[in-house]
C-alpha cells in the first residue's frame, strides 16, 4: 500500500472513479449547451439571460463546476506526482510539487467561488 | 550490417556513448539480434549482456532493439532491422550495471510486494489442494510470464514511479494470485493495492501489451484488478 495524503479521495478507485464520472457530466454540460446553441440560430441576451434563470441549468452549471474543479484537481496531482518527482529534479522536487499543488489548489477554489457568484447573479 | 551498441561503464565512463560495430551477417539467414551480439563479442569482448537460455524462456536478454523491447534471442533480425541498421540499448527507465545491463532491483522489488505465493489459512489437505479444471483455466494468460521486464520498462507510468507503481509485469502476478481458487487471501491483496499508485497510475496506453514476447496482456488483466477493487468498495 502506497499513502500519499494530497491524493483527492486517498484512495485510487475513488479518485478513478470521481475522474470518470466527472467526465461524463462535463461532457453531458458541453453536448447540452452545444445542442442549445444549434437550435436557437439568433440566439440574443434575453434568450441567454432566461436560460441561465432557469434553477435546473443553475443547478446543472454548478455540479458541473464542482465535476470541473474535481476533474482538475485529480488531474493536476497525477501530473504533478508524475513528473516533479525527486526522481526527476532532485532534492527539490517535494517543495516545488507542494507548491505547485498549493497554486493548483487556489486557482481552483478562486475559480469554483468565482463561478458560484457568476451562477447565483443571473 | 551496422550495429550501433549502447556502451556505458558507470565505474570508469562519465556518460554513456554509442559505439559502432560493422557485422558481417551470414548470406541467406534471418539469425537472432542475441547470435549479431555474440559476432559483436567476437570483435570486442568488452560489450556486455545477460542471455541464458537463448530460447525466450528465462527472460534475461531483454533489451531494446531499434527502440522497442524484447528477446534479443528470439527477435529475427527481419523482424527489427531498418535501413540495414540496429540500435541496441538497455531496457529503459533502470539504472545501467554495465552496456546492456542493467540493474532490476525496482522490477523486482514490485513483484515481491505483490506477493507472488499462494496464500491459503485452510487446514492442509491430505494430499493436495485441488482446482476444477475451469477455475485452472482462468490462469491461463497469466502464469506463463517470464518476469523478462520488457513490458514494465516500456510502461511510461513505470518509468515515472517505479518505488510506487506496481507496473505491467507484477500486476499480471498480482491478478494470477487473486484469480486462483485456492488463494484465500484476496481481501488483503485488493487492499494491498487500492492506493492511487499501485494500480490506478495505468492509463491503459497498453504499451505493455506491444512488446511482450510471450504474448501477455497485463492491461486486460489489469482491469479486472480495477474491476475487483470497483466490485469490493461500491
Ligand atoms: S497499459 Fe498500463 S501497465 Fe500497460 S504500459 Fe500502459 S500504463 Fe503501463
Ligand atoms: S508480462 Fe510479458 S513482457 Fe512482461 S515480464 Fe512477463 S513475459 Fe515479460
Amino acid at each position: 500500500m502506497v499513502t500519499n495524503v494530497t491524493s483527492f479521495g486517498r484512495s485510487g478507485l475513488s479518485d478513478w472513479l470521481v475522474q470518470r464520472v466527472s467526465a461524463v457530466v462535463i461532457l453531458l454540460y458541453v453536448i447540452c449547451h452545444a445542442a442549445i446553441i444549434i437550435n436557437t440560430p439568433d440566439m440574443d441576451y434575453l434568450q441567454w439571460h432566461a436560460l441561465f434563470a432557469d434553477p435546473v441549468m443553475k443547478i446543472f452549471s454548478l455540479i458541473t463546476l464542482v465535476a470541473l474543479c474535481a476533474h482538475a484537481w485529480i488531474g493536476m496531482w497525477t501530473v504533478a506526482t508524475d513528473y516533479l518527482t525527486t526522481r526527476m529534479l532532485g532534492e527539490k522536487a517535494t517543495f516545488v510539487r507542494f507548491l505547485f499543488l498549493v497554486i493548483c489548489i487556489g486557482v481552483l477554489v478562486v475559480y469554483l467561488l468565482w463561478g458560484i457568484m457568476i451562477l447565483w447573479s443571473v | 550490417m551496422k550495429v550501433s551498441v549502447y556502451r556505458y561503464n558507470p565505474e570508469t565512463d562519465l556518460k554513456p556513448r554509442m559505439e559502432d560495430f560493422d557485422v558481417t551477417i551470414p548470406d541467406g539467414k534471418d539469425i537472432m539480434v542475441l547470435d549479431v551480439l555474440a559476432l559483436i563479442k567476437e570483435q570486442d569482448d568488452s560489450v556486455t549482456y545477460r542471455r541464458s537460455c537463448r530460447e525466450g524462456v528465462c527472460g534475461s536478454d531483454g533489451m531494446n532493439m531499434n527502440g522497442v523491447n524484447g528477446l534479443a534471442c528470439i527477435t529475427h533480425l527481419s523482424e527489427v532491422v531498418k535501413n540495414d541498421k540496429l540500435v541496441l540499448r538497455p531496457l529503459p527507465g533502470l539504472p545501467v550495471i554495465r552496456d546492456l545491463v542493467v540493474d532490476m532491483s525496482a522490477f523486482y522489488k514490485q513483484y515481491e510486494r505483490i506477493k507472488p505465493y499462494l496464500q491459503n489459512d485452510d487446514p492442509v489437505p491430505a494430499i493436495e489442494r485441488l482446482q476444477s479444471p475451469e477455475d485452472r483455466a482462468k490462469l491461463d494468460g497469466l502464469y506463463e510470464c517470464i518476469l523478462c521486464a520488457c513490458c514494465s520498462t516500456n510502461c511510461p507510468s513505470f518509468w515515472w514511479n517505479p518505488d510506487k507503481f506496481v507496473g505491467p509485469a507484477g500486476l499480471l502476478q498480482a491478478y494470477r494470485f487473486l484469480a486462483d481458487s485456492r488463494d484465500t487471501h484476496t481481501e488483503e491483496r485488493l487492499a494491498d493495492l487500492e492506493d492511487p499508485f499501485s494500480v490506478f497510475r495505468c492509463r491503459g496506453i497498453m504499451n505493455c501489451v506491444a512488446v511482450c514476447p510471450k504474448g501477455l496482456n497485463p492491461t486486460r488483466a489489469i482491469g479486472h484488478i480495477r474491476s475487483m477493487l470497483m466490485e469490493r468498495g461500491t
